[in-house]
């Protein structure tokens, strides 16, 4: 499988603020790749260089096989964005924004406007398609947005916060629209902050954290990159909750919420073992939680983050 | 594909673009008509006749010496929406779109300048035809309209371009409609507009000389009145206008691609 987005050693500054500080991608074609990260990571800007919006101070780029310094309307032609702000004309209906993007990629006026019919009832707008995009609720713009997108007919979209501020629905809806977009041959890269997006969708994830990738692989390598799961013990009073501490000498103690993270592999004997030993040392639990590792264990324990237990 | 063989085209969709803009929201464009009208009463019938006696009758009908000098005010006070539309497209996502997009990059710019150009067009003859309605009487042939017409038209370019060079570096819609003020209010306010520089205050007559509304106002009385322009004025006129274009357009381009990979 050839690579659709190739970059070396990417390097972006603003003054002393180092942003992106020496990231290799390779995506293959074909696939969803998802750069991972808690705000300020340096996604929006490295999609921002990869989509040719930007130039990085340091580094190689091919998108679609182009050079992107010595050919970026070359990779422009290939490519399309659909970034965190919605990108719509608000002055302009839904229909007249995507016919005004048929047009801007010269595909003729009968074949620009079916396809923009097309797209509207593709996305669910056909009955917005007359009214101002202005008037649009979140969910309807980004939907435009993505259409807009789609009418050069791209071979790699990058979208950054794809879902970022959509309700559930609309979420799951955004979803599927990806997954049928790479089940067309298209190659995405998308950018999230959140971990259950990146492994519903990604078939490889980056985790970005202050201009670093901290790590890389498919969600299964990353989970593997986290220890067995755990059980969380949570207790009623602080009495108990230290006699617990004492008795569980190998738990992990979080004194303000009062619960206990016990490691165990969530396996019938090993949660077996658990009881027991609560019984034998006669322990009040209020409430017992199985956790097996998650992408949120793999994301604290590569970024560093303070907030650990958080989950 | 070749982008540059595309410009034509871009730069029509652009157009388009603009003058739905402009459909959709009115109040500026409207604007620039309604503020040269106001001066045209208010200056032409209301003071016309004080004025006017004020500077020794002049030689002049005052409604006729005024309204070439309003002619440029409404050029003037038409910039504003352009400047402000150029600020809101890079605030909003949609420029980052174009830019990601193979197209002719000087089009959305220019879309800009050649909407506000037929807006203007449109604005300048309700302007004209009022005065008419309301006394203004010139004596020009067919070739000093067309000139006048040029002359006109060649002032909305450089302007526009020069307004949306303002309007890119403005960031928001506010400061943008701040930024082209000296454009669009004090440059028309202190030339010739209404009253020849003899009857000036020594400050403000030198300044006035020497900005350039001035011997484009001069231009276009000699050939709609044919009162006589001093020497070179028309040249000077041209120079102005061709300078101020070049300028804006490179500004306003630069700012635009700033940053992006060329």
């Amino acid at each position: 499988m050839s690579a659709a987005i190739e970059a070396l050693g990417l390097h972006k500054s603003y003054g002393d603020n180092v942003v992106l500080d020496g990231i290799d991608l390779t995506v293959a074609q074909g696939t969803i790749f998802a750069l991972l990260g808690p705000n300020g990571a340096g996604k929006t800007t490295a999609v921002q260089i990869l989509s040719t919006l930007i130039t990085a101070d340091a580094g190689q780029i091919r998108v679609a096989g182009h050079d992107l310094y010595a050919d970026p309307d070359a990779v422009r032609a290939a490519i399309g964005v659909t970034g965190q702000f919605s990108a719509v004309d608000g002055l302009l209906t839904g229909r007249e924004n995507l016919i005004m993007m048929a047009d801007l990629h010269h595909l003729g006026r009968r074949t620009g406007r079916e396809r923009a019919d097309r797209l509207l009832e593709q996305f669910d707008l056909v009955e917005a398609g007359g009214k101002l995009a202005m008037t649009y609720s979140g969910g309807m713009k980004r939907r435009l947005d993505l259409a807009m997108t789609l009418v050069g007919n791209p071979q790699i979209i990058f979208l950054d916060e794809p879902t970022t501020g959509l309700d559930p629905r609309s979420r799951h809806s955004m979803w599927t629209m990806i997954r049928e977009l790479v089940a067309g041959g298209v190659t995405v890269l998308l950018t999230t902050q959140y971990l259950e997006e990146a492994d519903q969708l990604a078939d490889r994830i980056a985790v970005l954290d202050g201009g670093r990738l901290v790590a890389q692989g498919t969600p299964e390598e990353l989970k593997r990159l986290v220890p067995g799961g755990h059980v969380q013990l949570r207790f009623t009073s602080p009495e108990e909750f230290a006699r617990a501490g004492q008795a569980l000498s190998t738990a992990l103690p979080d004194g303000d919420a009062l619960t206990l993270q016990v490691p165990n592999d969530g396996s019938v004997n090993a949660l077996r073992e658990l009881l027991t030993q609560i019984e034998a040392s006669a322990l009040e639990v209020s409430e017992l939680t199985v956790h097996t590792p998650d992408l949120d264990d793999v994301f604290f324990a590569v970024t560093h983050s303070d907030s650990k237990v958080a989950s | 594909m070749s982008t540059t063989s595309y410009a034509l085209a871009d730069t029509a969709t652009m157009l388009r673009r603009n003058l739905r803009h402009s459909l959709r929201y009115p109040s500026l464009a409207i604007g620039a008509v309604g503020m040269p009208i106001i001066m045209l009463l208010l200056f032409g019938l209301v003071f016309g006749d004080t004025f006017s006696a004020g500077i020794n009758g002049g030689g002049f009908d005052y409604l006729d010496f005024l309204t070439p000098g309003l002619l440029l005010m409404s050029i003037a006070s038409g910039t504003m929406s352009p400047a402000i539309g150029a600020a809101v497209d890079m605030t909003d996502g949609i420029v980052a779109r174009f830019r990601t997009m193979a197209i002719y990059r000087p089009a959305v710019l220019t879309g800009h300048v050649l909407g506000n150009v037929v807006l203007t067009v449109i604005s300048l003859a309700f302007v004209i035809g009022f005065a008419v309605l309301i006394g203004f009487r010139p004596n020009a042939s067919v070739v000093d309209w067309l000139l006048a017409a040029g002359l006109l038209i060649l002032v909305t370019i450089a302007l526009t371009w020069f307004a949306i060079a303002l309007g890119l570096i403005s960031k928001t819609a506010e400061g943008a409609s701040n930024i082209v003020l000296p454009i669009s209010f004090v440059l028309p306010f202190l030339s010739n507009t209404f009253l020849p520089l003899e009857a000036m205050p020594s400050g403000i007559r030198w300044f006035a000389e020497y900005q350039p509304f001035t011997p484009i106002i001069d231009s276009l009385r000699h050939l709609l009145l044919g009162t006589p322009a001093s020497a070179g004025s028309g040249w000077l006129a041209i120079a102005w206008c061709v300078a101020i274009t070049i300028v804006g357009y490179f500004w306003a381009q630069k700012s635009y691609n700033k940053g992006t990979a060329a």
